[in-house]
């Protein structure tokens, strides 16, 4: 069980530095709260839109783009706040599956609590017409882990090419786009409050998805990290 | 890990041998022969031969013959893509990125050309160019996925390093692009023959006399896309050797 070992005592580092410095959680926090405020303030603009027949889709679609840009600038940073010798330190102890492992969970375990604390600040702001809460909660979990796993190879890749955010942008959004589109119809299957059977099709795809991201970052990090 | 890696070094291996094999065939005549013969045969017998008449089809089923095998042909281009990528990332041979990149030049070159009778047909059958129906969107995000390798290339100036994050791209893409273009779709309520809920073409109108035309333009269009990829990678190969410095 050394990959194991290995992969959780990454995974405690990523934490204590995290806890150290919490710079990626509350940048990140700051960044969905302000933008909820500023949504919030523009909808005001328009009195009665909250009665409004288009309300809900716009609710349910407009959550699911502030997860999708807090998580590409949370995540971007999981690789590109790694100094070049760090890396190469890591490298010289672990596995490379130990530390794409590692990011990944920790990444997941970030995202899911962000997108938590965005969904209570987003209910807190905007009039809750959720009609399955426990199921729109189980879908932003399910949001959060599909992107933290995508996001995390992209990074991992981005980070190889020069480190900017457009390359991000380009290389990830195709891979997202289809993840989106899934995660946008089933929590509005979730708001509606539509029988849970008939979602299923849509959580397996989306396990799915995410088993071959990991499956195929387990098999090409090992190429990746080597310079 | 192990069992995967010893599993994925099986299968690696078998293609290898049958890679030798391709090889070997690949400076002889005969397919590009076949693929022309096999091409032109499309060409006629699809315009030619007898079609069944369909309600809201009539003749435009004849497309049939040329939009499906531009797929197959990009198929065929992307499959032989990542296995190149594959053999880079083993070998870190510089000629195997080249050959990885010329086909997936040659695969886009199909995907558009697919995309194009794609939509000539549905404006005769669904009325507009671009519905919006899900097999198209998919299929422009899966066009995206590898503009966005293109332009990851273009990104890095070092070239073994371009090369080697270029193939990962490339192997992490091809298992999204078929999950985008095969799979989605079929979940969604999509237009498309074979897609969300209608039957294929196989269930009940591809009588015999289609087959005959259908199956050789599967192979006759990739070997096209085979043929077009090797000549790009030879030029490249040239090219290469024009600019190095010795």
């Amino acid at each position: 069980m050394k990959l194991f070992d290995q992969t959780w005592e990454l995974f405690k580092k990523e934490i204590v530095l995290e806890w150290r410095s919490k710079y990626a959680f509350n940048g990140v926090l700051l960044y969905v709260v302000s933008t909820v405020f500023i949504c919030y303030i523009s909808f005001n603009l328009t009195p009665g839109f909250d009665k409004s027949q288009g309300y809900k889709v716009v609710w349910n679609v407009l959550f699911w783009i502030i997860i999708l840009f807090a998580s590409v600038n949370a995540i971007a940073k999981s690789f590109m706040q790694e100094s070049k010798s760090r890396l190469l330190y890591y490298y010289s102890i672990a596995s490379p599956h130990a530390i794409i492992l590692s990011k990944t969970i920790y990444n997941i375990l970030l995202m899911s609590l962000l997108s938590i604390l965005a969904l209570i600040v987003y209910l807190l702001f905007f009039t809750n017409t959720i009609g399955d809460p426990l199921f729109y909660f189980l879908v932003v979990i399910l949001g959060s882990i599909s992107f933290s796993t995508v996001f995390t190879m992209i990074s991992a890749i981005a980070s190889k090419a020069g480190n900017n955010g457009t390359l991000m942008a380009i290389l990830s959004f195709p891979v997202i786009i289809p993840v989106i589109l899934m995660l946008i119809r089933l929590s509005k299957n979730a708001m509606d409050g539509i029988e849970r059977s008939l979602s299923y099709g849509d959580i397996g795809a989306l396990c799915a998805i995410n088993a071959i991201v990991i499956a195929t970052a387990l098999l090409l990090f090992p190429y990746l990290w080597r310079d | 890990m192990k069992f995967i890696n010893q599993l994925m070094n099986k299968v690696y291996i078998v293609c290898l041998a049958f890679y030798r094999f391709l090889q070997r065939q690949a400076p002889k005549i005969w397919w590009k022969i076949l693929a022309v013969t096999l091409v032109f045969y499309t060409l006629f017998g699809g315009l030619l031969f007898g079609v069944p008449h369909l309600f809201s089809l009539h003749e435009t089923i004849r497309n049939l013959y040329f939009h499906v095998p531009m797929w197959f042909a990009m198929l065929s281009a992307f499959m032989i893509s990542v296995f190149y990528s594959i053999l880079y990332l083993r070998t870190n041979n510089e000629e195997y990125d080249f050959a990885a990149v010329e086909c997936v030049n040659t695969g886009m070159l199909f995907y558009a050309l697919g995309l194009i009778t794609g939509m000539l047909w549905a404006k005769y059958t669904w009325g507009e160019y671009w519905s919006g129906d899900p097999k198209q969107n998919c299929a422009a995000i899966a066009f995206l996925l590898y503009c966005a390798y293109l332009v990851l290339r273009n990104s890095v100036d070092e070239e073994q390093k371009r090369a080697k994050i270029s193939a990962i791209y490339n192997i992490f893409a091809f298992p999204i692009m078929i999950v985008l273009i095969f799979i989605i779709p079929r979940m969604g309520d999509s237009l498309h023959p074979g897609n969300g809920g209608n039957p294929g073409f196989n269930a009940y109108n591809l009588d015999s006399r289609m087959r005959v035309v259908l199956y050789p333009a599967f192979i006759g269009w990739s070997l096209i896309s085979v043929w077009i990829a090797n000549i790009r990678y030879r030029i490249r190969l040239i090219e290469n050797k024009k600019t190095q410095i010795n």
